[in-house]
Formats: C-alpha cells, sequence, structure tokens
C-alpha cells in the first residue's frame, strides 16, 4: 500500500466533512434569504412609486398619495436631535466606566445597568418617555421627548461600543503615557480616544440606524399621524418615517399598494446606507490602524 | 546643545538614589514582596535579578507607583527617591514620574510618528512659549543621537513609530524618555523581546547612558547583568538575598542561593 495514499476512514471522514460544510453554507444562505426577499418585494412592489418627488413632496388626499417629505425630514430631525443627546452622555459614561472607575460593586452595579437598560422593550421605553418627558418635565408631545426617549433607548449601544473600543486601545500605551507623567485626562485625550474613534463612530452610526427605525417611543412621545406644516422647533411635533409607513399601512383606508411599500423601502434604504457607511469607515479605519 | 529644554535640574547631590526600608507588597491578600531593604547608588546602573515570579517587576512599579493603578495593592515600608518619601502626601506624582523613566519588556511606541513620540513627554511637561520648529527638532535630535538612533531613523522621523524594528522601537521608548530629563531609569527586561543582535545594540547603548542616569534594570540573562551593571541584586521569592558590586556576586556569592541561581543558568 502507498504511504500517502487515500484510506477508508479518510474517505469516509472527507464525506462527513463535505455534508457538514454544505449544512451550514445552507444554514448561511437561509439566513440572507429573508433579507433577499424583503428586499427585493419592496424593490418589486413599491420601486415604482420612488422619485425625488416623493421623497420632496407632503402626502395629499388624506395621505392615499403624494410624498413623504414630512416624516423624512420629521425623521432626520429626531434622529439628530437623539444624536446629541446621547452621544456626549454614552462616551462619558464610557470613558468614565472604562478609564476611571475602578473595579467595585458599583461599578459592577452600573455595568449591570447599563446591559438591563438594553435588553427594556421599546414600548416600556416610550411609556417611560411619556411619564418622564412629556408630563413630568412638560416638553408635552414634541421632538425633543421623543428624541429624548430614543436616546435613552439607545444609550447601551453608544456605551458598550464605547468602551469596547476604548479597551481596545492596549494597555501598553496607556503605561507608557502614565510613566511620562501624563495624567489620566491627558492620556484619554492625546492616545486613547484619538485611537479609539473609529470604533466610537461605528457604534454611533450603528445606533443611528437603530433609532431612525424605531416606532413605538416615539408614537406616544413626539410622532404625530399626520402633520399639514412642518416642525419649526423641538418643541413640536412632527411625522416620522417609521410611524407613517404604520399609519399608510394599517390606519388610512384605500391607501394604493405601492405607498406603503415605498416608504417602507425609503426607511430601509436609509439604514442601510447608514449601515454600509458604518461598515466602510470601520474597515478603512482598520486598515489604517496597525499595532 | 539643546537650549530649548526646560531647566535642567540639578542632578541631586543624594548618594542615594532609592532607598526603600522593610518593603512589603500584597496584591490582595497575596504578598509579593517582604521586608525589602534596598539602597540603591545614585548615577550607577544595578542591575536586578532572579527567577521568574520573584518580585523583579512589582518592585519596579513600586518606585514609580505604576502599581496603584491597580486597587487591590497594598503597601507597608517605604520608599525614598532621592531621600524623599514618595508616599508622603506632597508627592505629587506626575512629578515623580518625570523624574522616574520606565521602559517595558515590550516596546510600547504610542501610535504615532518616531517625532511625535520623542516629542510626546515634553509637550506634557513644558509650560513656557511655543517651541519653534528647530527647537523642536533639536530636542528630537538630542533624544535620538544620546540612542544611538539618529543616523538610522533622521530621514523617516515622520513615518510610524511601529514601523520600526524591535530594537529601534525599545530605542525609541528610551529615547523618549529624555526630553523630560528624568533622573533615573527603570528598565523591566527591555531586552526580552529582542534578538541577540538587538539586545547586544541594546545593552550597549545603556551602558552608553552609564553615569547620565541612575539605570536599574531588570534582568533574565545573566550574562546582561554582568557585562553591563556596576552593583547587582539577586531577588528569591519576594526577598532580597544579596546586594552588591556585580563583579562580586558573580565570582563569590556569599548566600549558597545566590550560587545555585548564577550557576543553575550557566549550565
Ligand atoms: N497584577 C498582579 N496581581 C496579582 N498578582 C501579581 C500581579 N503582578 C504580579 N503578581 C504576582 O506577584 C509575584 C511577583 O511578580 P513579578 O513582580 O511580575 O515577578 P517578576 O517580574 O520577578 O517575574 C508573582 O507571584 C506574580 O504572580
Ligand atoms: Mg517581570
Amino acid at each position: 500500500m502507498e504511504m500517502f495514499s487515500e484510506s477508508l476512514l479518510n474517505k469516509k471522514n472527507k464525506r462527513i466533512q463535505s455534508l457538514y460544510r454544505s449544512l451550514f453554507m445552507m444554514m448561511t444562505l437561509l439566513l440572507i434569504l429573508p433579507v433577499l426577499v424583503i428586499l427585493s418585494t419592496l424593490i418589486y412592489k413599491g420601486g415604482s412609486i420612488i422619485s425625488v418627488d416623493f421623497l420632496l413632496t407632503d402626502p395629499i388626499n388624506g395621505m392615499t398619495a403624494g410624498g413623504i417629505f414630512p416624516a423624512l425630514f420629521g425623521t432626520v430631525w429626531i434622529v439628530t436631535v437623539a444624536l446629541i443627546a446621547s452621544v456626549p452622555l454614552g462616551v462619558a459614561a464610557a470613558i468614565y466606566l472604562s478609564e476611571y472607575a475602578g473595579d467595585n460593586w458599583f461599578t459592577r452595579a452600573i455595568n449591570l445597568a447599563i446591559i438591563n437598560l438594553a435588553g427594556v422593550p421599546s414600548i416600556v421605553h416610550a411609556l417611560f418617555g411619556v411619564g418622564a418627558f412629556v408630563i413630568f418635565f412638560g416638553f408635552g408631545t414634541s421632538i425633543l421627548s421623543a428624541s429624548l426617549t430614543l436616546a435613552i433607548m439607545t444609550l447601551p449601544v453608544v456605551i458598550v461600543a464605547t468602551k469596547e473600543s476604548l479597551e481596545a486601545v492596549p494597555i501598553a500605551f496607556r503605561e507608557a503615557c502614565w510613566n511620562m507623567g501624563a495624567t489620566r485626562w491627558q492620556t484619554i485625550r492625546r492616545v486613547v480616544l484619538p485611537n479609539a474613534v473609529s470604533g466610537i463612530l461605528t457604534g454611533v452610526i450603528l445606533e443611528v440606524s437603530r433609532t431612525t427605525g424605531e416606532t413605538a417611543p416615539i408614537m406616544f412621545t413626539g410622532a404625530a399621524f399626520f402633520l399639514p406644516f412642518l416642525p419649526q422647533s423641538v418643541f413640536d411635533q412632527t411625522m416620522a418615517m417609521s410611524l407613517h409607513l404604520f399609519v399608510v399601512s394599517t390606519q388610512v383606508p384605500n391607501v394604493p399598494d405601492a405607498l406603503p411599500y415605498g416608504v417602507a423601502l425609503v426607511l430601509i434604504a436609509m439604514v442601510l446606507i447608514m449601515n454600509s457607511i458604518s461598515i466602510a469607515f470601520r474597515m478603512h479605519l482598520r486598515g489604517k490602524k496597525k499595532w | 546643545m539643546n537650549t530649548a529644554t526646560a531647566e535642567k535640574l540639578e542632578t541631586p547631590a543624594a548618594e542615594l538614589a532609592i532607598r526603600t526600608q522593610k518593603l512589603d507588597l500584597w496584591y490582595g491578600t497575596f504578598q509579593a514582596l517582604f521586608q525589602v531593604d534596598l539602597d540603591i547608588k545614585n548615577g550607577i546602573i544595578t542591575s536586578l535579578i532572579g527567577p521568574s515570579g520573584c518580585g523583579k517587576s512589582t518592585f519596579l512599579r513600586s518606585v514609580n507607583r505604576i502599581n496603584e493603578r491597580l486597587g487591590y495593592v497594598r503597601i507597608e515600608g517605604t520608599i525614598d527617591v532621592f531621600d524623599k518619601n514618595i508616599y508622603d502626601a506632597d508627592v505629587e506624582l506626575v512629578q515623580l514620574r518625570k523624574q522616574i523613566g520606565m521602559v517595558f519588556q515590550r516596546p510600547n511606541p504610542l501610535p504615532a510618528s518616531i517625532r511625535d513620540n520623542i516629542l510626546y513627554g515634553h509637550r506634557l511637561h513644558y509650560t513656557g512659549k511655543r517651541l519653534s520648529r528647530s527647537d523642536q527638532d533639536d530636542i528630537v535630535e538630542d533624544a535620538l543621537r544620546q540612542v544611538l538612533l539618529w543616523d538610522k531613523v533622521k530621514d523617516r522621523l515622520h513615518r510610524k513609530a511601529i514601523d520600526l524594528s524591535l530594537e529601534e522601537q525599545q530605542k525609541l521608548c528610551i529615547a523618549r524618555l529624555l526630553p523630560v530629563q528624568p533622573q533615573i531609569l527603570l528598565m523591566d527586561e527591555p531586552c526580552s523581546a529582542l534578538d541577540p543582535k538587538g539586545t547586544e545594540a541594546v545593552e550597549e547603548l545603556i551602558w552608553e547612558l552609564r553615569g547620565k542616569y541612575t539605570i536599574l534594570i531588570v534582568t533574565h540573562n545573566m550574562a546582561q547583568a554582568r557585562r553591563a551593571s556596576e552593583e547587582c541584586i539577586f531577588m528569591l521569592m519576594g526577598k532580597v538575598v544579596e546586594h552588591t558590586a556585580t563583579e562580586d556576586l558573580f565570582v563569590t556569592p556569599k548566600h549558597q542561593e545566590t550560587a545555585n541561581y548564577i550557576e543553575g543558568r550557566y549550565g
């Protein structure tokens, strides 16, 4: 027998190996199948309605025709304000937790709270938002209330992403700085943050994309079914894409088929574009980074 | 040659750079140092040898108080640096660390250019009016010359420090300590990540720095300790066994443990 020729056992193992291989590949395909189906359905049924006019005009005829501009505009507003509220807060909290806080019961409790905050259902956040921002702080149903509710909901994402990217900066860099007499803040400012910024931004963009699609938290706090005018300040109500989609697909009679699909398509496109930016960004920065 | 650096602190006349008395150190409940009494002379190279885990790094890291980062470290006894107890309330950590530079096992250049690495410490501590570019260039050149690196990197000062060879990185890590004019350099196995050629080059450099700084170097390499230090400390399980002139320690060790260790390594 040849020393290196294939034995029966080899053959059997190879068969099993290829079986599992195809099995796992099928699982993977199964995974992306829904995405493909959703996207193609949306494009097939709603693609025809998409046009510059659709994006830039108001809905008319009891929201059965016209465009989606106020909803688009409102979503951008809400997301922007939510970001302005949550990013500084989240990044600061993450810096404190990973750079300053000692490993004690207090820090562990806070970390636990953050993890739990991430698990709170969005409808509960919505009710909290109503109680806290709409009523207690008296912001009324407004962009501000909606954005703050979203901000609190997405805070854990920002904190966790920031913490992870801070922790990915090797401790050796910090020690190098401390040993030259840098304070913690000087170290953070000059060495840690510049090297963590890619991860932080990725987290932020992910948060944006999540925020864009949320419906429940803004429904009771600031988003309106239909408004004949655009919001003038953060204290106004506004229309929003996610809620608009809900409304035209379930609440309004005689809506042409293509309309809800069109709205959904725009919404999903917004999310996908932002996710792609986030991924491209991460790849770019990761390619540049080297240690 | 370098007018730009901050006022040069006159080297303290103290005879001892570091003196510890009855130093005990615990990591949580684990005691890593026992009653360490050491007098490390000013201006010479002292090497610290001993088997892995005997507390060499721990000792080094107590001298610049970097151990404090770990909340669970506790110390008893005293550590004096230039006759000043570094745990006194009026000791400013930043000033202490400025006087005591540290070099690590693995070279840890900052993720920045060679030039910025050198200037980092200076920028941290310099309070005068903004330096001109040429003054900064002087600082960079001076530091790199001291570590015998200038000729090699003078044409690529703006390149990433991380692209240098390990040996060059380690030299750079030494160089970047110099602009803040430390009195003491602590080196924790500075050659252990380097190949023999790099080791030799860094050793040569350390020898070159003799007289300008008080150097305390931890090493695994007996030959290195012997070649490159004037006094030598042998530690075992958190205790100091022997501390004498290097030549004496290697030729006529007073303690059996020292002899065993030295022979074991030579065999
Ligand atoms: N951060 C730490 N936490 C707990 N124990 C530690 C820590 N660092 C070192 N030790 C322990 O202290 C002892 C001395 O370690 P170290 O000073 O690193 O030894 P050496 O540098 O001589 O190899 C070892 O037993 C080690 O396990
Ligand atoms: Mg060590």
